[in-house]
């Protein structure tokens, strides 16, 4: 087992120097940490003063190596837009995307798992077929597109819920940093749209994917045995079926986090919500490189981690991995 | 032998297609949105590219059957003064173009690295499938947003307009080859050792005959059931990207665009400009989907083992 | 005095699409506390269906069409399924042909013996557990102390095959269901199960229903037999009886193609042509087309079973 994590820790550090590596060749063709510093209005020969100190006239391995050591003490550079270190920027952003997410994350779980477990039980049943039904659909529908419906239908025309914002927030820990919108009911209404809107587009997936894992699950033969041995199906399902069955989801479901990130970009910009997906809209918008890469850098880093961290989860609780990554 | 078994598959396939009433509805209606989009400049009352059709003072004109609606203009207007029903046409000709484009521009990268991965294997095979782990392991949409948004600064927004099909189509296709590489290599390891394939080697045919013309005409029903889900996952890609300002200009809308501009009037009640294209699009989405799903049942090489 | 088990002409059909085929027709079998049956047939044959027929538990689409089962005088193939469990795995357990694939991997051994005692039995965790490991030690697994807490890929076959029999002794159960138990072992550890098997069912005076295709082994472990030939039993009788003097024909290419049978140097004798899949069995007898002695009765009636000088029950024509 320790040597597994080694071995997937290593693979985790190699990644992320490849990513830090892109970053920085980007950063360093189209940026310009001159103007992100002092702005416009410097003579050229200001300009290559300051050029050089920066040492943007050394090697590109130099100061690649120079942006990994300011990278790993959590200098990205400072924002165009916002005059502030991009770091900063990001974790203030931070927690109103993670909240969305586990709003989403919460919504998907209490949902799929009956209804992909029921679905694979009676998968005659009229309700198991509209499930299915019901999930081509929402697989065909792009997240945006259920953002924007469910604003026209429930905060124009009915005006039972807030159509953009986080409402009121409440800082937790007094800093500045995590304002969370958990804590207030207005705060709640808020995120209602939003969450369903993002969880909308995982949730098909997640139905069908537990379905079809169970129903594999089921015709197994120690399933079988486990009938012959006059158990409940109570204990059948629940407990033998369905934890063969949540193996392969767990790993989908920490792959597929990084993907919902990916959709939150689309999901803040049609709510105007003020996480990370909204503010990396207007990085791009006002070519701010510095905080793009930052943008780029931590979440692939959260990726990776994640990723990492669902394969060593995973080992722990199937044991057979465990064993391959021992030997 | 072989070409009596492919008949087989030929007839079993269309017999179960047969048999299966969704599968029909949306292969005909997937044909019927291609026959729109190809005859578009052709059918649609105007054309939304020219600016000589277009009168501001036609903004927002609700549909036809509503109060407010005017017989000219069947489905309303948009914004800028635009018939709805032609601008609609050209917008799902777009996206189908850049949805077609990036799938097989997928399939070309793909296939040509999953060939030599499983084929050749060794060192070759172990660093490009790290490629696509690794690139698998970053979400695909996430990747088209960034590539997206670093052409954009590059080029201007105004340059990267006038480029938006081609680099929408090399940004949707870069994003998501690993799907083919890995679909084909799985196929190439399972062939690579039959006997057929033996024999080819016996007779001296080169590596690169035997991979394409052996092994990948093996390989096509996998493809094909991917196909089917790739171009309704480009399509998204793309009005997603769209949607954020990264893809197709306002002045040559394709479906996610049009939504995009819909979305700041919905507030003032011009549902239209959103809901109609939104409807357009996910029917085109459905039924590609629909007929991947049949697809899928229906040549899963699960199926074949016993 | 009824018997433990009796089978009345048991009748077991699948829904296919195409209409339903008849697995097994008009199987009748009687067991006795204590007993030891060996069912035996070449695979398809419906031994297998016959066994899990018994506790209910056909693979889909199968169902039961006709006939009863009775338990200790009770009919339980109209048991519902929540009485059913009772039975199952409680007073008759059963033993699954392949132990990769019996045990679920992500549990315990002893969470996957211990469940089956608390599923039957009001008693305390402790309390299962103290049996577990006492049922560990009878089927002589080294070290049993730590074997409840790993998990089934840490062990081999011939060790899973033991604990199955072990989760399968755990109830104490009337009958055990050995469904071909060694079928996927190593030779040298099938002849080990088996005696073991053999020597459990004899102290503990449990009735053993052993499915296989090995006449060998049948001969050698088990008191009755019963031949299935596609769906029907075609001769039953004492064991020694059958082997030493088998009736129907296809008895007599079963145990000349054993290997033993014939001298060393000369060919193995073999039934010619293969066993009819369910949905085409020739009318008349079903072996017909394969028989050596057939006559034309053979091609049109179904022969009924009848009572042989020897004391065995044989269903051909020419007996």
């Amino acid at each position: 087992m320790f040597a597994f994590i080694i071995r997937r820790t290593l693979q985790a550090i190699m990644v992320m120097l490849v990513i830090s590596l892109i970053g920085f060749s980007i950063k360093s063709n189209i940026g310009d940490p001159v103007r992100d510093l002092v702005g416009e209005r410097v003579t050229p020969a200001e300009r290559a003063a300051i050029a050089d100190k920066l040492g943007l006239n050394d090697p590109f391995f130099i100061q690649y190596t120079r942006f990994v050591k300011n990278v790993l003490h959590g200098d990205f550079g400072t924002s165009l837009i916002y005059r502030k270190p991009c770091l900063e920027v990001i974790l203030k952003h931070a927690p109103a995307t993670i909240e969305l997410v586990l709003g989403a994350a919460l919504i998907i779980i209490l949902i799929s798992l009956p209804l992909g477990v029921f679905s694979a039980l009676k998968p005659k049943h009229l309700f198991s077929r509209f499930i299915m039904g019901f999930s081509t659909l929402g697989v065909s529908i792009p997240v945006f597109l259920t953002a924007i419906m469910f604003i026209y239908l429930f905060a124009v025309t009915l005006g039972w819920l807030p159509s953009y914002g986080r409402g009121e927030t409440v800082d937790i820990f007094n800093n500045g940093y995590w304002n969370s919108g958990f804590l207030t009911i207005d705060g709640l209404k808020h995120l209602v749209l939003p969450c369903i809107s993002l969880a909308s587009i995982m949730l098909p997936l997640y139905i069908r994917l537990i379905r079809s894992e169970m129903m594999e699950v089921l015709e197994t033969e120690y399933i079988k045995y486990a009938w012959a041995k006059g158990l409940s199906p109570k204990r059948i399902w629940l407990v033998h079926a369905f934890k063969n069955t949540l193996l392969p989801v767990v790993t989908v479901f920490g792959l597929q986090i990084g993907i919902m990130f990916a959709f939150t970009i689309l999901t803040e910009t049609v709510f105007q919500w003020q996480g990370m997906g909204f503010m990396f809209l207007e990085a791009i918008q006002r070519a701010d490189i510095s905080l793009l890469i930052a943008y780029l850098v931590v979440v692939a880093s959260v990726f990776v981690l994640v990723n990492t961290l669902v394969d060593i989860f995973y080992g722990f609780i199937n044991p057979t991995v465990r064993i391959a990554g021992t030997k | 032998m072989k070409s009596s078994l492919q008949k087989f598959k030929e007839s079993y396939f269309l017999y179960s297609f047969k048999r299966d009433k969704v599968a029909m509805a949306s292969f005909i209606a997937i044909l019927i949105f291609i026959a729109l989009a190809i005859t578009a400049p052709w059918i649609a009352p105007m054309n939304p590219y020219d600016s000589n059709n277009i009168d501001i003072m036609n903004s927002e004109i609700a549909p036809s059957w509503t109060k407010g609606g005017q017989a000219d203009f069947p489905l309303g207007t948009d914004n800028m003064g635009r018939d709805m029903l032609s601008t609609m046409l050209y917008g799902l000709r777009t996206s189908i173009m850049i949805g077609i484009g990036a799938v097989s521009l997928q399939a070309l990268i793909g296939i040509f690295m999953g060939l030599s991965a499983g084929y050749l294997g060794g060192k070759t095979d172990a660093i490009l499938m790290r490629i696509a782990d690794i690139q698998f392991s970053f979400p695909y949409l996430m990747l088209a947003i960034l590539v997206g948004a670093i052409f954009q600064i590059v080029f201007g927004i105004s340059r990267y307009e006038q480029l938006a099909v081609p680099l929408l189509i090399l940004i949707i296709g870069f994003a998501e080859w690993p799907m083919y590489a890995r679909t084909i290599r799985a196929s190439v390891m399972r062939e690579k050792n039959k006997e057929y394939v033996e024999a080819a080697k016996v007779i001296g045919l080169s590596k690169p005959v035997i991979m394409v013309r052996h092994v990948l005409p093996n390989s096509l029903t996998s493809l094909m059931v991917i196909s089917t889900i790739q171009i309704a996952n480009a399509v998204m890609s793309e009005a997603a990207l769209s949607f954020l300002g990264l893809g197709m200009p306002v002045t040559m809308p394709s479906l996610g665009s049009l939504i995009r501009s819909g979305f700041d009037y919905i507030f003032s009640g011009s549902w239209w400009i959103t809901v109609f294209p939104g409807i357009l699009l996910i029917l085109f989405v459905l039924a590609i989907n629909l007929l991947g799903d049949w697809l899928r049942d229906v040549l899963n090489p699960k199926l074949y083992k016993d | 005095m009824s018997h433990l088990l009796e089978i009345h002409d048991l009748e077991v059909k699948f829904a296919l699409r195409t209409g339903d085929i008849i697995a097994i027709d008009g199987v009748d079998l009687t067991l006795d506390r204590g007993e030891t049956l060996g069912l035996v047939g070449e695979s398809g044959a419906g031994k297998s269906v016959t066994g899990f027929s018994i506790i209910n538990l056909i693979s889909k689409p199968g169902y039961i069409s006709k006939g009863k089962i009775l338990f200790n005088g009770d009919e339980i193939s109209s048991y519902p399924d929540k009485k059913m469990r009772e039975i199952r795995g409680n007073k008759i357990s059963m033993i699954f042909q392949d132990p990769m694939m019996t045990l679920n991997p992500v549990f315990t051994i002893g969470t996957q013996m211990i469940e089956t005692l608390l599923a039957h039995k009001n008693i305390s965790k402790k309390e299962a557990t103290k049996i577990a490991l006492e049922k560990l030690k009878k089927v002589q697994i080294p070290s049993p102390g730590t074997r409840l807490n790993q998990y089934p890929h840490e062990l081999s076959g011939g060790m899973r095959q033991r604990i199955i029999i072990a989760i399968a002794l755990i109830t104490d159960p009337q009958i055990i269901i050995a469904d071909e138990p060694t079928t996927a072992l190593d030779v040298t550890i099938q002849a080990e199960i088996m005696d073991l098997l053999q020597e459990l069912c004899e102290t503990d005076n449990m009735a053993l229903i052993l499915i296989t295709h090995d006449l060998a082994v049948v001969s050698q472990v088990t008191e009755k037999i019963a031949v299935m030939y596609a769906g029907k039993i075609i001769e039953s009788g004492l064991t020694h009886e059958v082997i030493s003097n088998p009736k129907h024909p296809y008895t007599i290419g079963l145990i000349n193609s054993i290997p033993g049978s014939t001298k060393p140097g000369e060919k193995l004798q073999q039934i010619p042509g293969m066993m009819p899949t369910l949905s085409e069995i020739p009318s008349g007898c079903a072996f017909n087309p394969r028989c050596t002695e057939k006559k034309e009765i053979c091609e049109t009636i179904i022969p009924e079973p009848k009572k042989t000088d020897s004391g065995s029950i044989v269903s051909c024509h020419m007996r």
